[in-house]
């Protein structure tokens, strides 16, 4: 705590906040990046299914998926379910 | 009673009452699973649906865990959201019913007062709110089908008062009200929508200053309930607790309202007193069981029998210094509880009444009777006895067991 910290009276009720949540950058949780070898990589978009913070999109205009690390976890779970081993989880 | 208009009488059991209440004041989302004594409140609101007699969604849940889930999130964007639910129906909202009152939601669910298990019972007693007293959620208990239906269209005006904010939870003895037909005085859905008025949205300060309604909307988006850490977390709470008391005031000033336009009021809102002014014995209860000591204190009214007893409506938030007035001055009370805190010397109506009392000096004795579980009937008999236990005490200056069993074998 400290001392900006508003008391009972001063804050709006039932812990509302105005940020969307894309304004809260969870990607800088992460201990792991995920790093993805283009070459192997079949762009069979089964990481942008199973991964659970929607951070991983597809573009269609690039013809290639695209990494929202600003959102990435780095739970690794795209790296487990990559069929061809294109994703590594590595210390950056 | 001066503007009391028009009404018309029907013969209705209390659930049919409770959703006829919940389908007067445009409400705009039903989430529901029937539970036994409650099915007839959700039924009957279906068949509103289907019949095209209101414009509600009626959202079909897969247990009231997700019922509670639908009323809560329909309620923040600002839908004017009712549900009913029964004793296991209810513990299996228990999280939800936090979540609701914390985001603030009013919501307003009529509960048919049921046991719970085990040994499986569908008959009356009070162990199912008395479980969530703790919710966060207002409370209040009706003797009859009448005040059922009254409580319904007050709940939503309470509930829904800028200064409170909190969700309602309306009390009817299962069976004995849910099941039982009586002749119940309802309004014109006209007056009835007037009453209770449009959903107002408060208008909240955003931390940047902005001013924008308390509700999920695309054009101020927002975050409800996401997460409150040590560093917050407590201040959150200490405004549901001020949310409660501003309550206290709102139901007595919505009580004053329905008499207006009704001719029905309960007490202040909060507290029944009836003979208890001048009593030497008073009772102490909530719900259906009133009707009975009322009896039964008018028949010792006449034999010389300084007799009262006190309904407590509200039982959360509870009126404190209201029970403390009522009784100051009567010698020994009895409160009766339809539920048991095992382990925890006497029920919770009983805990809560002697806590009130306690700065008071001299205090009167006090003493807990619990009764009627799972359903078991409670006779005008029973109730002498208990006037006549008080009398006892007072004579000999001994209070003697602490809590005591009503209509119990052995």
């Amino acid at each position: 705590m400290t001392t900006e910290d508003k008391n009972w009276k001063e804050i709006a009720p039932a812990g509302v906040c105005w940020k969307p949540s894309t304004k809260f950058l969870t990607g800088d949780w992460k201990t792991f990046t995920p790093v993805r070898d283009l070459e192997k990589c079949t762009r069979c978009l089964l990481c942008v299914l199973f991964c659970p913070d929607g951070a991983i999109h597809w573009k269609p205009e690039k013809g290639d998926i695209e990494f929202d690390l600003n959102f990435c976890k780095g739970c690794g779970i795209c790296a487990n379910e990559c069929p061809t081993k294109a994703i590594e989880m590595k210390l950056v | 009673m001066k503007t009391v208009v028009k009404q018309e009488m029907l013969a209705l059991n209390g659930d049919e009452a409770v959703a006829y209440a919940a389908k007067q004041p445009d409400v705009d989302v039903v989430a529901a699973y029937p539970v036994t004594p409650q099915t007839i409140i959700v039924e009957k609101f279906s068949e509103y649906v289907a019949n095209g007699e209101v414009e509600t969604e009626f959202v079909c849940t897969e247990s009231e865990h997700s019922a509670m889930t639908a009323c809560l999130t329909a309620s923040v964007t600002g839908a004017r959201t009712f549900t009913a639910t029964s004793a296991p129906g209810l513990a299996l909202m228990h999280e939800m019913l936090f979540v609701t009152s914390g985001c603030r939601a009013p919501v307003v669910m009529a509960v048919a007062n049921r046991a719970l298990s085990a040994p499986l019972n569908i008959h009356c007693d009070h162990s199912d709110t008395m479980a969530e007293r703790d919710s966060g959620w207002i409370q209040l208990y009706a003797e009859n089908a009448q005040e059922a239906y009254d409580l319904i269209i007050q709940g939503f005006k309470i509930a829904e008062s800028q200064e409170v904010l909190l969700p309602v939870m309306v009390g009817l003895d299962g069976f004995t009200l849910t099941h039982t037909l009586e002749n119940v005085q309802v309004l014109s859905d006209e007056v009835v929508r007037k009453f209770v008025g449009s959903h107002q949205i408060p208008k909240v300060v955003t931390h940047e200053g902005k001013i924008v309604p308390f509700k999920l909307d695309p054009d101020n988006p927002m975050s409800m309930g996401p997460i409150a850490l040590p560093n917050y977390y407590f201040e959150f709470k200490r405004q549901q607790e001020e949310a409660m008391r501003n309550a206290l005031k709102r139901i007595s000033q919505v009580n004053e309202e329905f008499e207006v336009i009704s001719g029905r009021r309960y007490g202040n809102g909060l507290l029944e007193l009836y003979q208890v002014e001048d009593a030497d014995v008073a009772i102490v209860c909530l719900g259906s069981t009133t009707g009975t000591v009322r009896t039964v204190v008018d028949e010792l009214r006449e034999e010389g029998v300084k007799a009262g007893v006190l309904k407590i409506r509200a039982f959360r938030p509870l009126p404190v210094e209201g029970i403390v007035e009522a009784l100051k001055k009567v010698k020994a009370v009895a409160v009766m509880d339809r539920s048991m805190s095992f382990g925890g010397g006497g029920g919770a109506v009983f805990h809560e009444v002697r806590h009130a009392l306690y700065d008071l000096t001299p205090h009167p004795n006090v003493v807990n009777y619990i009764y009627g579980l799972g359903g078991r009937d409670t006779s005008p008999t029973q109730i002498r006895q208990i006037f006549e236990d008080l009398q006892r005490m007072i004579q000999a200056k001994r209070v003697g067991e602490l809590v005591r069993y009503v209509g119990l074998r052995g």
